[in-house]
């Protein structure tokens, strides 16, 4: 036991006019926390309760109960209320993280068994579906093209839209009315987006499936993400800089290109990737526009291509044992995608982000 | 080249606030002018007017003229950038450009400007940051973002930075507020070696700086809150510290205020 309860009686309620109250060991949560789960366990045992998510949630709430009766005995109530919030905290994270590890760890241990080099380097050209061979190839390059162009349509139009709203909008009516369509766009389900553009590009137009159709939904999707969280960005740069810039004599648009975008080019590549990562995992519209195929088509602009998502869902149709191990090797190859993007954008966005320090 | 700045009639409003009315005053080229008044009398919305910074708030509006010796600031067809790269000015709180070092800091309003040869810059750098007294501190660590700077040398690099472009009037809004004394000492030094080539105008609310900088000092005051704030008189610093015509001043600087 700790000094703080030696010193004193357990029971001692904090004396008026004194700082000092009796304390918690440092690792009583962390005992807790053990012997709950432990209760948890045995009470499934004991119930013969077989869903493991009911052992688990037995455990999260004898954590919080026995962490409010023992701190309410031993520090009093107000120190239990922090304590009962601390532990709903963790309780929280606790629940966020474990679907996020298990998924993971289902992923990469079932995708591992197909996943090889020749996986990455070869289409499906040739192999039958319900056979085992091929790989993702096709489907890698086609994801890579078509998400290529979607941020090359949508993130420079989001942005000087996200520019527009913040520097030289000022509230007027049309900035209202974008702002209004944006948060509408936002809502669009993917599937629609897909539709619009079969409406307009390929049934009105004439023209057939492609990468680039694909491509054009997409960009409809990522467009208002990009718009809002780059407007929230710029909205974080304080507006002593631009007086700062505009003091100088320096232009507007060159106070925004050199002095308000880099200062808030971290969070900006950062919204923009969240939009990439999100349209990534679209399956709908590319169903719809870029068709799916077996063979690779490098050229985003005629005939059909494939893309991650989409040869996960044939795969997977399939229903084979070769075709499940391979789809589920191509969800890793797209989360590994995501997460390379990712870690690709933080590491510019380090670089270029204000520096601090000497 | 120091310019005459002569204001007349002018009324500054945020929206339809209206903020100061019709002052009119002349601020002689090579000389010293203070603002002194109350919190909220002004003083930072005159100032901004002198460059046509105030119109960069929203809802900002001025009325009346500011001659620069022969040309209106506010005529029709003046261009506000080319004014403010006329008219320099420093805040109250340092704001270097937190993405760039401190070389580039200096150098933005000549880089961004695109006035400039690069021959050249590494010696307007310099000199800049020689005129404001931070050469010695920062010589060794240029490439060193400005951020990493203390609270008043940060605040001298941005004078650096206002005087790299060589205007012909400094306007400094409270420019020692944040500083410490030593700091304050080497920045009031420096207003006096500056004044040699530029017309400076500098807010304050220290009386002592106030006398201790200034060749001329204006008094500003307002009714009520809420009412528009006016220049009550604008003297000699010495007559208005030891003189003043105006009783109201003379209650404000010896403290008997309100
Ligand atoms: N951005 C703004 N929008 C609306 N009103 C403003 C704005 N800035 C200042 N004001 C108003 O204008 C008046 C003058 O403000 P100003 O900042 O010029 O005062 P000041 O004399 O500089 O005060 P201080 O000594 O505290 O800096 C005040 O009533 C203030 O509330
Ligand atoms: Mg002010």
């Amino acid at each position: 036991m700790s000094h703080a309860i030696q010193e004193r009686p357990v029971s001692a309620a904090p004396r008026r006019g004194s700082l000092s109250h009796a304390r918690l060991p440092r690792w009583s949560p962390a005992a807790i926390a053990v012997g709950s789960i432990a209760g948890g366990i045995g009470t499934g045992l004991a119930a013969g309760w077989h869903s493991k998510v009911q052992w688990g949630l037995t455990a999260a709430l004898l954590f919080v109960l026995v962490t409010f009766a023992v701190t309410t005995k031993v520090e009093g109530s107000r120190q239990a209320k922090d304590r009962v919030a601390t532990s709903l905290v963790w309780v929280c994270f606790v629940l966020a993280v474990v679907p996020l590890l298990s998924l993971a760890w289902v992923t990469i241990s079932k995708g591992l068994d197909v996943l090889d080099g020749y996986f990455l380097t070869h289409s499906m050209n040739g192999v039958l579906d319900a056979e085992a061979g091929g790989g993702v190839y096709h489907a890698l390059l086609g994801t890579i093209e078509q998400v290529g162009i979607a941020t090359l349509i949508a993130a420079p139009i989001g942005l000087l839209t996200a520019v527009y709203l913040v520097e030289y909008g000022n509230g007027s009516r049309l900035a209202k009315a974008v702002t209004f369509f944006v948060d509408v766009m936002t809502g669009i389900p993917s599937i629609v987006a897909g539709l619009f553009v079969l409406a307009t590009w390929n049934l009105i137009l004439g023209f057939g499936p492609s990468g680039f159709a694909g491509a054009m939904a997409l960009a409809i999707l990522m467009m208002p993400v990009v718009v809002r969280s780059t407007e929230e960005m710029l909205k974080l740069v304080p507006n002593e800089l631009r007086e700062a810039s505009l003091a100088l004599g320096i232009p507007k648009w060159r106070t925004i290109l050199k002095v308000v975008l880099p200062t808030a080019i971290g969070g900006i590549t950062t919204g923009v990737m969240l939009a990439v990562a999100r349209i990534t995992g679209e399956t709908a519209p590319v169903l719809l526009l870029v068709f799916g195929t077996k063979l690779i088509n490098p050229n985003p602009f005629e005939g059909a291509q494939s893309s991650l998502p989409l040869y996960v869902y044939e795969q997977y149709a399939v229903g084979t044992d070769a075709a499940v191990a391979r789809a589920w090797a191509a969800a890793l190859v797209l989360i590994a995608f995501v997460m390379i993007l990712n870690l690709v954008a933080r590491g510019i966005a380090r670089w270029k982000a204000p520096k601090t320090g000497r | 080249m120091a310019k005459r700045i002569d204001v007349s009639g002018l009324s500054a409003y945020y929206g339809a606030h209206k903020a100061i009315d019709d002052i009119s005053m002349t601020v002689e080229p090579r000389s010293v002018t203070a603002f002194i008044g109350p919190s909220g009398c002004g003083k930072s919305t005159f100032l901004r007017t002198l460059n046509r910074m105030h119109e960069v708030t929203p809802g900002g509006r001025v009325e009346g003229k500011v001659m620069l010796d022969d040309e209106n600031l506010y005529g029709t067809n003046v261009d506000p950038v080319a004014v403010r790269r006329t008219v320099g000015m420093v805040f109250q709180r340092p704001n270097p450009f937190p993405t760039m070092s401190i070389f580039d800091n200096v150098a933005a309003g000549l880089r961004l400007n695109g006035n400039y040869k690069k021959s050249q810059l590494a010696d307007i750098v310099e000199r800049s940051l020689k005129g404001a007294n931070l050469w010695n501190e920062v010589k060794d660590r240029l490439n060193k973002p400005g951020s990493g700077l203390s609270g008043g040398q940060q605040q001298r690099l941005c004078i650096a930075r206002a005087i790299a472009v060589e205007p012909d009037v400094l306007l400094m809004d409270e420019p020692c507020s944040a500083l410490d004394p030593i700091s304050t000492l080497a920045i009031e030094d420096l207003i006096g070696e500056l004044k040699e080539r530029f017309t400076i105008v500098i807010v304050t609310h220290n009386m002592q700086q106030a006398a201790r900088v200034s060749d001329r000092t204006a008094f500003f005051n307002l009714a009520a809150v809420g009412q528009p704030g006016k220049l009550i008189e604008l003297d000699d610093t010495e007559r208005i510290f030891s003189n003043p015509s105006v009783q109201a001043t003379e209650d404000y600087i010896s403290g008997r205020f309100g």
